[in-house]
């Protein structure tokens, strides 16, 4: 087996790490906190954050961006894809890339789409007593 | 002998023409590529979920509601908290199992075996927690009554501000009734099993507290679910046609049907691929002790089975966003 070479370099160069086991740490140590963050939001909700912005609240969307940071560092660091060639690399994530924003776009638009027809339209949808 | 032939297995590095583009063992190449068709099966499953979310977008289950339980806190509110707990656990055998790898590469054969232990022990935990959570769920807490037009009413005690669980007011009544089966009375018909409480006693324990009132699956402009005025309760409660206690696919006491079954469906599957890498993991535990990969000079099966285990935990954080969070 050919010789392992690891990037020991995370956030772009910024954070540099002795040894392979080290670097493990500190992801695990960044994830912890990025899991605590997301926990401590869930649980207080502050108000300000509960606006909407681009028909989603403020707050999901820090949640979403967070789960994607995780996902990253999963990936790379564990997963060790940040020491794969860079078409492999491409392999993996480009199908990705490409399909599930589609296919978020295309079902969540819809599913819109379908609510505001049962809210406006069709009143007889709803067999209440009223 | 079984020893000499393993030890010739080499695994070779795809040529591609010379220029190695990929440069990885053949089975790791697709464990890859499984990866990434599973990564789209999930997708589509949270995707759906997300339609159906965005579809009844006034109405859908409060997560914090739906999942307050901790282990020995009975009856505290503790929204989130064992889900956290969880999440940290299955990301912490992912380092267990990092750590094995790194190991492995330096052909520690102890050490990989001790992490591989420790990474069996997490996922286990894990799937351990997966189904008290689904225990708790089914179970359910407060109970509700639905009427006609199949939505969910809950009970909400209007002096103490709170929801109020059906078991707390009910009026039993001394009129038993008893399953009807199929083999008293005429052999073709029978009926569903009853349920603990029937409507008849929840309607005389609502009919007898004038401070309780019912809250609606419809949410207000804050995101809270509408409670209304007695009177309002009254005039809805008058097509209520069943009690319904915890969650089964058909009807649940948190609200949309569709909720527990994307529940059910998508923590199950993923539960399953826990599960699943558990086994594996456990194969391939017994095959650094028997020293298999030892004898071959390289833990090359302990990194494949490695990505599946991180895939794992991948799709975990993006069904906690998604169930828990959002």
């Amino acid at each position: 087996m050919a010789e392992h070479k690891h990037k020991l370099a995370i956030f772009r160069g910024r954070l540099k790490f002795k040894s392979n086991v080290q670097k493990i740490w500190g992801v695990l140590v960044f994830l912890s906190i990025v899991t605590a963050i997301e926990v401590a939001l869930g649980i207080i909700k502050p108000p300000i954050l509960l606006n909407y912005f681009l028909g989603i609240k403020i707050l999901n969307w820090i949640f979403i961006i967070m789960t994607i940071i995780k996902a990253y560092y999963i990936t790379w660091d564990f997963m060790h894809v940040r020491d794969e060639k860079p078409f492999l690399k491409n392999t993996i994530v480009v199908p990705l890339l490409i399909l599930i924003p589609f296919l978020l776009f295309i079902l969540l638009w819809e599913g819109s789409y379908i609510f505001e027809v049962m809210f406006d339209g069709l009143k007889a949808w709803n067999f209440d007593i009223y | 002998m079984q020893a000499s032939s393993l030890s010739k297995t080499k695994e070779n590095t795809w040529g591609g023409g010379g220029s190695k583009p990929l440069d990885a063992a053949y089975g790791k190449l697709m464990m890859w590529f499984f990866i990434v068709s599973d990564a789209l099966t999930f997708s589509g499953f949270l995707v759906a979920y997300g339609f159906s979310r965005f579809k009844n977008i006034d109405s859908w289950p409060i997560a914090d509601e739906v999942f307050t339980h901790f282990p020995f806190l009975h009856g505290i509110d503790a929204p989130m908290y064992y889900v956290a707990l969880m999440t940290f656990i299955l990301i912490f055998s992912s380092v267990t199992m990092v750590l094995a790898v790194d190991a492995g590469h330096n052909n520690n054969k102890n050490r990989v075996a001790f992490y591989m232990l420790l990474t069996i022990i997490g996922g286990a935990v894990f799937v351990g927690s997966q189904a008290w959570e689904w225990k708790n769920f089914i179970k359910g807490e407060y109970g509700a009554v639905e009427i006609q037009n199949g939505d969910i009413l809950q009970f909400y005690n209007l002096e103490e501000e709170k929801r109020i669980p059906i078991d707390e007011f009910y009026i039993s009544s001394t009129q038993e009734r008893i399953t009807h089966d199929n083999n008293v009375g005429i052999w073709y018909l029978s009926e569903a099993k009853l349920p603990e409480i029937t409507l008849q006693e929840v309607m005389a324990g609502f009919n007898n507290d004038q401070n309780l009132t019912v809250r609606l699956e419809k949410l207000d402009d804050t995101g809270h679910k509408i409670i209304l005025s007695r009177d309002e309760a009254e005039i809805k409660l008058a097509s209520a046609t069943r009690v319904v206690k915890g969650a089964n696919l058909i009807r649940n006491e948190y609200g949309n049907p569709l909720f527990a079954d994307f529940f059910f469906f998508i923590t199950g599957f993923h539960g399953f691929h826990v599960f699943s890498g558990v086994i594996l993991n456990i194969i391939i535990f017994i095959n650094v002790l028997l020293g298999t990969y030892e004898k071959r000079g390289q833990y090359d099966m302990v990194e494949k089975v490695g990505l599946y285990w991180h895939f794992v935990d991948l799709v975990w954080v993006f069904v906690f966003t998604f169930f828990y969070l959002v």
